[in-house]
């Protein structure tokens, strides 16, 4: 561990967690732990095709059940809102596609799409019920395959979906929903210089984030349309957002009580039950509580996409890359939106390349919508590109760490994708992996080693925060991000740190949407640093009126008073000569000087810190049965500044775990019919705890400039180097390439069958 | 004059190909207007979609930043993320 | 059919319930006893987040029915602590940061200390393939193995 420094009281230290106590008693309330007096159970009757025009639905039977209180279909919602994208916080949405997405309209568009929800008694007469709803399908032709999906006569999902960013406008639809293209230099030209080019296609299947917690709400409407809304989730503004959006109710109306989370890593930014449980509600005047099964969190929550990409790359003997090129495919589910855009920016972004050109393509395909997924899109471009540029340091005889220093981006790189970099680490993720004890450790028989690194640019945006001065000397600090991996802890010791009292002082909440400002949604790996920017500026503003009261007891000027220590003092000797006054004895007098006292923030917070790191993998390979074991890893990573050290270092163990099971295991199988044939945590096998050894992990701190103890975020990168970190492992161990994910025993059996020679250029 | 770049995507949906640009503006409200009276319909798009990069700091929301003679304003899809 | 009335001990309570013949032992404790510290991944024993004690065993309570639960001696997480002291491994878990969003977190708990009352000195490799059986998504599990690991090294010191 580099840097856990003293100069600091809070920050740099592991204090145990605000909400630490709730969850390890089982008193946290998670999304499904909320009952309400007169709680309906609702549930959801979901599409069995992959494509399929809905003809007609006939709920009578089911309504006429005895303990079913509502049914509702498609048509029972408002009309869905007009098919453009809108600006939504951070990233557009398209309302009409969410809003059909909650509730298929004239067609289910993939396995598991809702199709109409019951609201009942108890949940043996809702599954009693969604069993005598009758729909009347016209089955349709589908596709799954993205590239299938781009081919000319593949089936349509939409006939009005027409490709977007291309010229001239196309005038037949399309399942390419958009095409996007990034260039700087002279692609051919910077190919003409290198003595070594190499190009690979790559295959990537859609995983899904695996959050252990379903997803649960119970919606309360009342009669004069007021929505309370408790559910899990990684935005209660996002989700009041949506379901105003999709109900067609005012937001002031919408009241989002965010539980704990029990895991999201993207996928609960968007909604699935929460406008289907409020109309239920409307319909019924009673809370419905609505908790998706395991299996319909795999049908019909998002995964990430799968992709297909092509990833060329040249270099000069020295080492030096030319130019690079990659065509991406990305599946976008049943409507438009995957992270193309993301992934076309990260693939190359860890290099100063004069000559790039990447081009992007966004397709709809028979699958549930994606949704975000750790550093979306990144992953899925970065893992070939890792792997190409793993098998041009190869082919040069050139160590792969000092290739990529060779090429790193540096403070002063111009992106492809346009900004220049500030101050970052990525060069010193290097050189710490390069100096690690086990880049040099020996290796066994059919053992291997692998190095990856891994871009995400991090954001920021809008958050707000209060910090409440309590009479007794204590803080309450209020925000609206939920906490998801300790984002409690990291605000509360910046608060303690801003205020100079002990962090125990300090109470924090993360408050419903009609209790603290706006916030973006926990995502993008911003809370520490956005969020915690507001609770900083908070804090300060607590302190200016702190110093303000003080002046007033002291009868000097406001200006006259500095705050150190958690407490006012007289700034220099022309202040006066007054005892220092602490935090508590203002607090206490504060009626006497004006009244409460607390500090506000509300902002769009930028300068957002890029994020860099490099993973360093050793495998075994089982040459019998094909199974690859991760036998050992460590995990670089530029974190800024880690503010709980503990739970940074659990952001880059769970995202290596996680990229793990995306190298090695995890895929959705889809049967011939459109069926996902394997929507369950048996047979879509996430890495448990004997799958994996230790995660060894490296915090580098560069910090960013622009946040007060240079935070960056650190969740998303630890998830895009180790496809590539295990598949260069595994060649290292066998001397073959795998290109399609996941590296699972039939492939790696089959490839080893194919000689296991070294793959020809 | 400001060097103003947008993505290939936009410029062979709107500009003919023509993806840089040098504009005389002092914020990028008026950077994106001057761009939308040639190419119209580019500044909805640019709305809804876009964030920008103005001197290699990357604005979410960009309306008032300011511009200066040397910028560079470069746009470039926003980002979410997990 | 007719709800069915079952007598067991729960955290070392007398307990008493009504419940459906087909309603899982997780449902009874969560929907009708309200403790909802048992939580429910997938009903399908996959997860392990339902993990809970029966006469000294450890199941998952969405593998059980309510019904089967009779006579029974029940310990859940609500029980592992005694008044405000909490039980060792909770302590360790918070203080090595062993969880992040915390759902998995009563089954993981719950499921190693079964373990450390039947192998008070386990390796790494026990740890790992006693805990397979809970599932968690956050952590990578390095930092809960070394917390289970920790607490059985100090209890064997003491």
């Amino acid at each position: 561990m580099k840097n856990e420094t003293q100069e600091f009281k809070w920050v740099g230290k592991r204090p145990i967690r605000p909400d630490g106590v709730d969850k390890v008693t089982g008193r946290a309330k998670f999304g499904a732990d909320m009952h309400l007096p007169g709680m309906l159970i609702g549930r959801v009757l979901r599409s069995p095709h992959a494509h399929a025009r809905i003809r007609s639905i006939d709920t009578t039977k089911a309504a006429s059940l005895p303990g079913v209180k509502a049914v509702v279909t498609g048509s029972d919602f408002p009309p869905p809102p007009p098919p453009v994208w809108q600006a939504a916080g951070e990233v557009p949405v398209n309302f009409r596609d969410l809003a059909r997405n909650v509730m298929a309209r004239d067609k289910a568009l993939y396995d598991g799409h809702a199709v109409a929800a019951v609201a009942a008694t108890s949940a043996a007469i809702a599954e009693e019920a969604i069993d005598l709803i009758e729909v009347d399908y016209e089955v349709l032709p589908h596709v799954i395959d993205v590239k299938a999906a781009m081919k000319p006569d593949a089936p349509l999902l939409h006939d009005d979906l027409f490709t977007d960013g291309v010229s001239p406008k196309p005038d037949k639809p399309s399942n390419i929903a958009k095409r996007m293209e990034f260039a700087v230099g002279d692609i051919e030209a910077g190919f003409s210089k290198a003595d070594v080019v190499i190009e690979r296609e790559f295959t990537t299947k859609p995983v899904h984030q695996g959050y252990i917690e379903p997803h649960a709400c119970v919606v309360d409407s009342s009669e004069d349309g007021r929505l309370f809304i408790h559910c899990s989730s990684q935005g209660q503004f996002m989700v009041r957002q949506f379901c105003a959006r999709v109900l067609d109710v005012e937001i002031s109306k919408v009241t989002v009580v965010p539980a704990e989370i029990g895991g999201g890593f993207g996928g609960k930014t968007t909604v699935y039950l929460e406008p289907t449980a409020g109309l239920l509600s409307r319909i019924t005047g009673r809370p419905v509580k609505m908790v998706m099964s395991r299996t319909e969190v795999f049908r019909a929550s998002g995964p990430t996409s799968g992709g297909a990409t092509k990833i060329k790359i040249g270099a000069t003997k020295d080492g030096t890359i030319t130019a690079a090129q990659a065509t991406l495919a990305y599946q976008a589910g049943a409507f438009p939106g995957s992270p193309i855009g993301p992934g076309c920016m990260c693939a190359f972004a860890p290099y100063n390349i004069q000559n790039v050109n990447v081009v992007g393509h966004d397709v709809v395909v028979n699958r549930p919508k994606v949704a975000a997924y750790r550093a979306p899109g990144a992953p899925i471009s970065e893992f070939g590109v890792e792997c190409v540029i793993d098998e041009i340091a190869e082919k040069l005889s050139i160590d792969p760490i000092a290739l990529r220093e060779k090429n790193a981006a540096r403070q002063g790189t111009k992106a492809y994708y346009g900004p220049t970099f500030g101050p970052i680490g990525f060069v010193e993720t290097l050189e710490a992996a390069k100096q690690h004890p086990h880049y040099s450790a020996p290796l066994g028989e059919n053992q291997g080693r692998g190095v990856a690194s891994g871009f995400w640019f991090n954001i920021g945006g809008d958050s707000s925060a209060s910090v409440h001065i309590n009479e007794d000397g204590t803080a309450t600090v209020i925000e609206g991000n939920p906490d998801i991996g300790g984002s409690r802890a990291s605000l509360a010791q910046m608060a303690a740190e801003v205020l100079g009292i002990d962090y125990d002082k300090i109470r924090i909440t993360v408050a419903d949407t009609s209790s603290v400002g706006y916030n973006f949604l926990t995502g993008g790996s911003r809370v520490t640093f956005a969020s915690g920017k507001a609770v900083i500026e908070a804090a300060n503003g607590a302190i200016s009126e702190l110093c303000a009261r003080a002046a007033k007891l002291w009868e000097i000027d406001a200006d006259a008073v500095e705050w150190v220590d958690g407490e006012a003092r007289p700034a220099g000797d022309n202040a006066g000569d007054f005892e220092p006054m602490p935090l508590s004895t203002i607090a206490g007098a504060s009626g006497k000087t004006g009244g409460p006292i607390s500090g506000h923030a509300s902002l769009n917070v930028k300068g957002a810190g890029p994020g860099f790191g490099t993973h360093i993998c050793d495998v075994e390979v089982d040459q019998e049965t094909g199974r690859v074991s991760v036998i050992r890893y460590t995990a670089v990573q530029d974190v800024g500044r880690a503010i709980h050290p503990g739970y940074v270092e659990g952001q880059l163990q769970g995202g290596v775990a996680q990229g793990v099971g995306w190298a090695l295991n995890e895929e959705y199988i889809y049967d011939k019919d459109g069926r996902l044939d394997n929507p369950g945590f048996l047979d879509y096998r996430v890495p448990v705890a004997s799958d994996l050894p230790m995660i060894d992990t490296v915090l580098v701190e560069v910090p960013n400039p622009n946040h007060p103890y240079g935070v960056r975020g650190v969740g998303e990168v630890p998830i895009i180097p180790p496809m590539a970190a295990v598949a260069n492992a595994i060649s290292d161990a066998l001397g073959v390439r795998l290109k399609d994910l996941p590296m699972s025993p039939p492939k790696v059996l089959a490839s080893l069958s194919n000689g296991g020679s070294r793959t020809p250029s | 004059m400001a060097k103003v770049v947008i993505p290939a995507g936009l410029s062979q949906q709107f500009t003919g190909g023509k993806s840089e640009f040098e504009i005389n503006a002092k914020t990028v409200r008026a950077v994106i207007r001057c761009l939308d009276k040639d190419f119209p319909g580019i500044g909805k798009a640019i709305e809804i979609d876009m964030a920008v990069a103005v001197d290699g700091e990357i604005y979410h929301d960009p309306l008032l930043e300011s511009v200066a003679p040397d910028s560079e304003v470069y746009f470039l899809p926003r980002i979410g993320g997990g | 059919m007719p709800r069915q009335h079952v007598t067991t001990e729960v955290n070392g309570e007398p307990q008493d319930f009504l419940c459906e013949p087909q309603e899982t032992l997780l449902d009874v404790l969560r929907d009708e006893l309200h403790l909802t510290g048992t939580k429910e991944g997938c009903s399908s024993g996959d997860c392990g987040a339902c993990s809970i004690m029966v006469d000294g065993r450890l199941v998952c309570a969405c593998l059980m029915f309510g019904v089967e639960a009779q006579g029974k001696t029940i310990e859940t997480i609500e029980g592992m602590a005694e008044g405000d002291k909490l039980h060792p491994l909770q302590t360790k878990f918070l203080e090595e940061a062993a969880l992040q969003c915390g759902f998995c977190t009563p089954g993981f708990l719950v499921a190693a200390k079964a373990l450390l009352e039947r192998n008070s000195d386990p390796t790494e490799t026990e740890v790992r393939y006693w805990l397979a059986g809970n599932l968690c998504r956050c952590t990578g599990y390095d930092k809960i193995v070394r917390a289970v690991m920790d607490v059985a090294a100090e209890t064997r010191e003491t």
